[in-house]
């Protein structure tokens, strides 16, 4: 019996059907997860199902049956005692779903107060309970709280609560973990895995994280432009996904045994809303194209039991080759590093008072060194708020350490004028995060890409257009795309103009500060896989900032993993990563969900990293540590080598 | 008549309405090659209330223009002499209007009237009578009974005049276009909203015909005090109007753009003094401010009377000045914006890339702040322009606004206001300018939303 | 949040001297005291005894900013500078050129301004705050499409045509209300009721626009799509949550004019016949009696710095963000 069934679904927004006709099923108490990238219509799925669509969208036909009525027939009356009442629901972005301005319980007991017949002390101790359930320390003083006192985690800890107050017998959960660090993802995921046990609850997960379904779902719906494609079991689905579109995304995935070898990518891009489709959606980006795929939209297709699929391939289609990689590849070029970073710190002064005098500093990069080799690729790990892009930024000299040395090539940047850094900034470059900020709209590509030559004076004027030309085919576009600009571009493809500005220069060394967090993993898959031909070719070193350990595993040679504005632990990446000393190491590679869905057996972390402002004394991991005893609190713990490249900061570690 | 019956007079205001506009055309014609820019303009083309509103828009600054370009008559050559130029500045629009201009009753007529507002002592009679006007009317002679049917007849020739021209017109676009009229009336060649034009053409050129068919005969809108044509007042108003509206930005803008980004980029000690700068002058009231500074430039306009060599250059100059007062008290709000953009603007990743090629500050500030900036320099532009009109107004009553020889809005409601309490009311010209007002700052709000709307990328998310 | 009101408080001292030099260097230094002799003395009038004369009346005939000839603090003090510009921190504005001493008139006056601004102020804000919302209930309809298009048109209508038009309408035509006037006490409603009504009316196109601006962009919020989905009603949605958050910028904008109420409205006050300081200062430039235009250009500052200063404060009220840093 389910207790979700949505039959059809069709959504519009103008001439665009961002959801065009999906069904599916949610029983009692299970975990469905909907599986898709940006723009494949998942999240539009949910807010239809709620009635919560924005003012420009509506339900186009279709229905939703919730344990027997039918939603979309409902008047908005009786709809509001199903949202909250019967469906809870939980967003992505945690910083912005809470009310800024009204109080954790005020927020809670709102709730309490339509959906159930508690009030006043009543609701508030039941809102204290809902926070206690939900693993919220001291309760009771967190109901007086305001949202922005409270950290990432917290503040979804609290939306949870929420969603919970009115005992739903639904939770959408839409992308929940998405916008939080690896650590506090897996302790929301676990407790609502728990909440979902206890309470007999269905939960309908949306996600693009294959990792994060295979730690949660007992069924999983892949979504492509607006359909669903295959619907399966977990097992079945992680042991043989039906669909070309799902054997492509596992094939996209990067890791240690495809390291040095190409990923598979998945060609093109996802279709725009508002085109028709005569035949299958996944037609142009598919490697087993038939006939018929394109003048008939393929039926539903029982591969196994419970595994049902939307393609003509009789079968399931076939794995994609390019797997196992070539292993680590990478020669040292030389013996002197060309990047030696010596005990940088980076404090931004916190001014309180009158005077506004400096009370103290926010030590966001707080005595690092480390050291990268010519043509290699050094990943600088850590999660949100421990200084690891402000420490590339540093380097680059965009911000001025507060102490420390910065050698390129064992030249000193650190006392050297802006002028006199002028010349050596064509050594090294950078490529930026958010592909939608890092280029001027206002300028044409090859503009774009002809700056750092115009500023830095290399290539002679004639040749610039060539050059500039021949960048653009070197990083996979077109040279006829000069005259373009930026908003004609996907993000991969913005991606590429970045990273061929930062060629431009011919630089040695490029810092790239997570140039793949913000694409999805077919198109990640094709940067990597640029960025590793690049190293080849033109034997780059990179400093690779990022938090996910997968692709640092994929392409990393060295790995350095920070915490709190220091480095814990360095080493080849087989060593830090394949062999980890330090606990937060440990804690932090099994706190990332496997697409094995082998759990780790290490603890996970409680708690949130503490702020730079005010870093805990001695170690500064020890009040997280499971280890930590009296020793921890006293002193920063020296470094301790392990081998003549694994060096580790834990007077604990063996 | 000989070849050379005219000298041309620039005047400060005409010179720096010609460069605004020289402005304007430089930076749609760069706006042309930006695509992001082109498909904005492209969206408030499309839309109809917008392109109707420029419609009105451009009837007003065409007039506004005619108005702008000054010259002085010729006297009568004497012989030997060298030629000699008449000290009245006028024009092409005096000139267009002559007839409106030199046929002056002798004070209040109402509108369409053909006697005096006020009963007058005639030399031929003992009682105190209305006396005939010297042109409203002049033409029905003594058969006075017909002037009911006159009006009527010329109000339906007028009428109809402005239809044929606008259907030639139509026909006109539809025989070069090769369109039919129902492709023409919905979307024009590039999606330009081309029906919203000709709808808004409809009752402009009717409105038009009535005017110069009625106008030929009387005094459209009454006269004023001293017997002069109100609709040639109110028309006369539009430059001033105009000027004020535009100008006052134009001034303002450079100092604005320039310190806003200054501050927002550099940061440190130029901040603060730019803040301080701007948080003094803001803090002033605004209208106090003016009040003041106007007065000062009485002072100095009042104590160098050499200065100026004719009245119109006096008059122009305090104009322009009042727009320098208005734009130094105004510049502030955008210059606080700008900052504030670009302090966004700066911690965006493509300043820091071109930071990491070594890019100069100001190269930074010149190509990756400020064409950024441009929507919401356009934006303010758009949306002070009926503010600033509809102060002018007010600043005129208050006394600190134009010269009192200066035709505007607010000069022709100073005026009309001391004649509220006569009775009957003498309501006329305050009609016909707060009616020419409505119509110009009604259509600079609108035509200015739709710009905002496509230009602002939070409104068009 | 202490430290940060002191802070705020601190500031304003060089915005007030800023703003003080500032009116000095318009009033005295552009022109000079002969100048503003001549120009009012008229051409015909002026001789350099008459100058003399009309400035040693107003005590302009000292040196600018340093009387070489006065001996020890007096270089200082006895000058135009210290006598018309600093004096006015203590309070001491001079007299006017009707001889009245400023300051008492300014005490007077307060109390008429104020009995038209602060109705007005309440009022206007009331009415367009609750225009506001309704449109925003019932946005993206006809009667939303409507109501803007109404506050367009009605913010295009000059000011001056709301005073005329009302006072022909309401007290040439149907004699309700006096058409001008003022008297103290409770008759004084029939005096103010018009003034009030107009000055709301003239002021509802633009504020209800701008506040319909500030809840819609409130309204496409993350948390309002949380409170939706908790089941609250719209309703509820839109007075909880949208006008708590709304408050914060809005709260920017109509702080600050609070003390500046105490002006009066220029307008208002000189065509209904108000004894307030908005015709007080109308009368001044009209007069050119330049010590009153400065000291109401001096007053008006201070009250706007003070209403900064109640914006900061009202944001540690309105905004838990700011209260707990």
């Amino acid at each position: 019996m389910s207790i979700l069934s949505v039959k059809d679904l069709a959504i519009q927004i103008g001439a665009a059907r961002p959801v065009d006709g999906v069904s599916l099923d949610i029983a009692a108490g299970e975990c469905y997860a909907l599986l898709g990238e940006s723009g494949c219509g998942k999240s539009m799925t949910a807010l239809g199902i709620m009635r919560l669509l924005p003012a420009a969208a509506q339900v186009a036909g279709g229905t939703v049956e919730f344990e027997g009525g039918d939603l979309l027939a409902l008047p908005e009356s009786g709809m509001r005692d199903i949202r909250g009442g019967g469906i809870g629901m939980i967003f992505q972005e945690p910083a912005t779903s809470l009310n800024p301005v009204l109080t954790v319980g005020r927020q809670i007991s709102e709730a309490l107060d339509l959906h159930t017949t508690l009030r006043g002390a009543a609701a508030r101790a039941r809102a204290a309970e809902l926070l206690d359930q939900v693993g919220i320390p001291d309760p009771l003083r967190r109901l007086d709280e305001y949202p922005f006192q409270l950290s990432g985690g917290l503040r979804q800890r609290v939306m949870i609560a929420i969603a919970l107050a009115g005992e739903p017998r639904l939770l959408i959960a839409d992308e929940p973990t998405t916008a939080l660090d690896v650590t506090i993802q897996a302790q929301v995921l676990d407790l609502l895995d728990d909440l979902r046990r206890k309470r007999g609850m269905a939960l309908f997960l949306i996600t693009h994280d294959l990792g994060v379904v295979a730690r949660m779902a007992d069924r999983v719906g892949v979504m492509y432009a607006g359909q669903l494609v295959e619907e399966a079991p977990r097992e079945a689905f992680f042991d043989q996904p039906a669909h070309p579109y799902s054997v492509r995304l596992f094939a996209a995935l990067p890791d240690a045994e495809r390291r040095g070898g190409r990923l598979a990518t998945i060609p093109g891009s996802v279709p725009a809303a508002d085109v028709r489709h005569p035949g299958c959606r996944f037609v142009e980006r598919c490697s087993e194209v038939m006939a018929e795929c394109r003048s008939a939209p393929p039926p539903w297709r029982d591969v196994e039991s419970g595994q049902r699929v939307r393609c003509f391939l009789p079968g399931a289609a076939p794995a994609v080759a390019a797997g196992v990689g070539a292993g680590d590849t990478a020669i040292a070029f030389g013996s002197t590093p060309l990047l030696e970073v010596k005990d940088l710190q980076v404090h931004f002064p916190i001014r309180r008072g009158i005077l506004q005098r400096a009370v103290g500093a926010v030590r966001a990069v707080d005595g690092m060194s480390l050291r990268l080799m010519p043509g290699r690729t050094l990943a600088l790990v850590g999660e949100s708020g421990c200084g690891k892009t402000t420490a590339g930024k540093a380097m680059l000299q965009l911000l001025r350490p507060t102490a420390g040395s910065v050698q390129l090539d064992g030249v000193e940047l650190t006392t050297r004028s802006p002028g006199q850094l002028r010349p050596l900034r064509a050594k090294m470059q950078m490529v930026f995060q958010d592909p939608f900020a890092s280029l001027n709209p206002r300028l044409r590509i090859g503009e774009i890409i002809a700056e750092g030559m115009q500023a830095l004076g290399t290539g002679a004027g004639a040749n610039r257009a060539a050059e500039v030309g021949t960048l653009l085919e070197q990083v996979g576009l077109r040279a006829d795309m000069v005259t373009r600009y930026p908003h004609e571009f996907s993000g991969g493809q913005r991606q590429r103009i970045a990273i061929a500005r930062a060629l431009a220069v011919n630089p040695q060394l490029l810092i790239c500060d997570e140039p793949t967090s913000a694409l999805d993993v077919s198109v990640q898959a094709q940067i990597l896989n640029l960025l590793s031909d690049l190293q080849r070719d033109l034997k780059l070193a990179y400093l690779f900032i990022t938090h996910n350990i997968a692709v640092v595993d994929y392409l990393a040679h060295d790995v350095a993993v920070m915490y709190l504005g220091r480095v814990v632990e360095r080493g080849m990446a087989e060593e830090v990563l394949g062999r980890p000393r330090h606990p937060y190491t440990k804690a932090l590679l099994a706190a990332v969900p496997r697409v094995d869905g082998m759990r780790s057996e290490v603890p996970k972390l409680a708690g949130d990293m503490p702020s730079p402002a005010n870093p805990p004394s001695g170690c500064h991991f020890h009040p997280r540590c499971p280890l930590a005893d009296e020793s921890c609190r006293r002193a920063y713990p020296a470094e301790m080598l392990f081998g003549a490249t694994h060096a580790v900061r834990c007077i604990k570690a063996v | 008549m000989t070849a050379f019956a005219i000298q041309s007079v620039l005047l400060w205001s005409d010179a720096l309405l010609f460069v605004l506009i020289g402005v304007i055309v430089g930076l749609s014609l760069w706006a042309s090659r930006q695509d992001a820019l082109r498909a904005a303009w492209a969206r408030v083309a499309k839309d109809g209330v917008a392109m109707a509103a420029a419609t009105v828009l451009a009837v007003f600054v065409l007039i506004g223009l005619l108005d702008s370009l000054h010259y002085r008559a010729r006297l009568e050559p004497q012989p030997g002499a060298p030629a000699r130029y008449a000290v009245e500045v006028n024009s092409a629009l005096d000139a267009l209007l002559s007839d409106l201009r030199q046929r002056a009753e002798k004070t209040y007529s109402a509108p369409l009237a053909t006697h005096l507002y006020a009963k007058e002592a005639l030399a031929d009679s003992t009682q105190r009578e209305f006396p005939r006007l010297k042109f409203g009317g002049a033409h029905l002679g003594d058969n006075l009974d017909n002037h009911e049917f006159d009006v009527a007849l010329r109000a339906s020739r007028g009428l109809a005049g402005g239809l044929v021209v606008w259907l030639l017109l139509v026909a006109l676009v539809r025989r070069v276009n090769g369109l039919d009229l129902k492709a023409v009336m919905e979307v024009g060649a590039g999606g330009t909203a081309t029906g919203a034009i000709f709808i808004t053409l409809l009752p402009i050129f009717l409105l038009l015909g009535l005017a110069i068919s009625l106008g030929g005969g009387y005094h459209v809108f009454g006269t004023d005090k001293v017997g002069q044509d109100v609709l040639y007042l109110s028309l006369k108003s539009i430059r001033t109007g105009l000027l004020i509206g535009t100008l006052t930005t134009l001034v303002m803008l450079p100092v604005a753009v320039l310190l806003g980004i200054l501050a927002g980029y550099v940061g440190g000690w130029v901040d603060d003094l730019i803040q301080y700068l701007y948080t003094t002058l803001s803090s002033i009231p605004g209208v106090l401010l003016i009040a003041a500074a106007v007065l000062m430039m009485q002072v100095v306009i009042d104590t160098h009377p050499d200065w100026f060599a004719t009245s119109a250059e006096r008059a122009d100059a305090r104009l322009l000045a009042l727009c320098l007062i208005l734009g130094m008290t105004s510049w502030t709000g955008v210059a606080r914006l700008l900052r504030g953009e670009t302090l966004k603007l700066r911690e965006l990743e493509f300043v820091q890339a071109a930071q990491a090629f070594g890019v100069g500050r100001f190269a930074i500030m010149r190509r990756h702040i400020l064409p950024n900036l441009m929507h919401i320099v356009l934006i303010s532009l758009v949306m002070d322009f009926s503010g600033l009109v509809l102060a002018e107004a007010v600043l005129s009553y208050v006394g600190v606004g134009v010269d009192p020889s200066t035709i505007s809005f607010g000069t022709m409601i100073n005026t009309a206001r001391m004649e509220l309490a006569r009775e009957p009311m003498v309501w006329w010209s305050l009609v016909a300018a707060f009616g020419f007002m409505f119509a110009l700052v009604l259509a600079a709000n609108l035509f200015a939303d739709a710009v905002r709307d496509a230009f602002d990328p939070r409104s068009s998310a | 949040m202490l430290a940060y009101i002191i802070r705020r408080l601190l500031y304003a001292i060089p915005i007030l001297i800023g703003v003080n030099l500032l009116t000095f260097a318009l009033f005295f230094v552009v022109n000079t005291p002969d100048d503003m002799a001549r120009m009012q003395l008229g051409v015909k009038r002026v001789t350099p005894e008459a100058i003399q004369k009309w400035k040693a009346e107003r005590g302009y005939d000292k040196p600018l900013v340093w009387n070489a000839a006065a001996a020890g603090t007096g270089a200082l003090t006895d000058t135009i500078f210290f006598s018309k510009s600093v004096r006015m921190f203590a309070g001491d504005f001079g007299r006017a050129d009707d001889g009245r001493d400023i300051a008492r008139e300014i005490g007077q006056r307060m109390g008429p301004s104020l009995a038209i601004a602060v109705p007005t102020f309440v009022l206007g804000l009331f009415v367009a705050i609750s225009f506001a919302l309704l449109l925003v209930f019932f946005r993206a309809t006809t009667l939303d499409f409507a109501g803007v298009v109404l506050c367009v048109a009605m913010m295009s209508i000059s000011g001056l045509f709301y005073i005329i038009g009302g006072q022909w309408l309401v007290s040439k035509v149907w004699h309700l209300v006096p058409i001008s006037g003022y008297s103290g006490g409770l008759d004084a409603a029939k005096f103010l009721m018009l003034p009030v009504i107009i000055g709301v009316i003239g002021g509802i196109g633009s504020s209800t626009r701008w506040y319909r601006t500030i809840f819609l962009e409130e309204i496409t919020r993350d948390y309002v799509r949380t409170a939706r989905a908790k089941g609250l009603p719209e309703r509820v949605v839109l007075f909880r949550h949208v006008l708590r958050n709304a408050l914060i910028p809005i709260l920017t904008g109509v702080v600050v004019v609070i003390p500046t109420l105490f002006m009066g409205s220029l307008l208002t006050e000189s065509f209904f016949g108000v004894p307030g300081l908005g015709s007080y200062t109308i009368d001044a430039i009209n007069a050119q009696d330049f010590a009153v235009v400065r000291s109401m250009v001096f007053i008006g500052s201070v009250l706007y710095i003070l209403g900064l200063l109640a914006t900061d404060l009202s944001y540690t009220l309105a905004d838990p963000r700011v209260r707990f840093q």
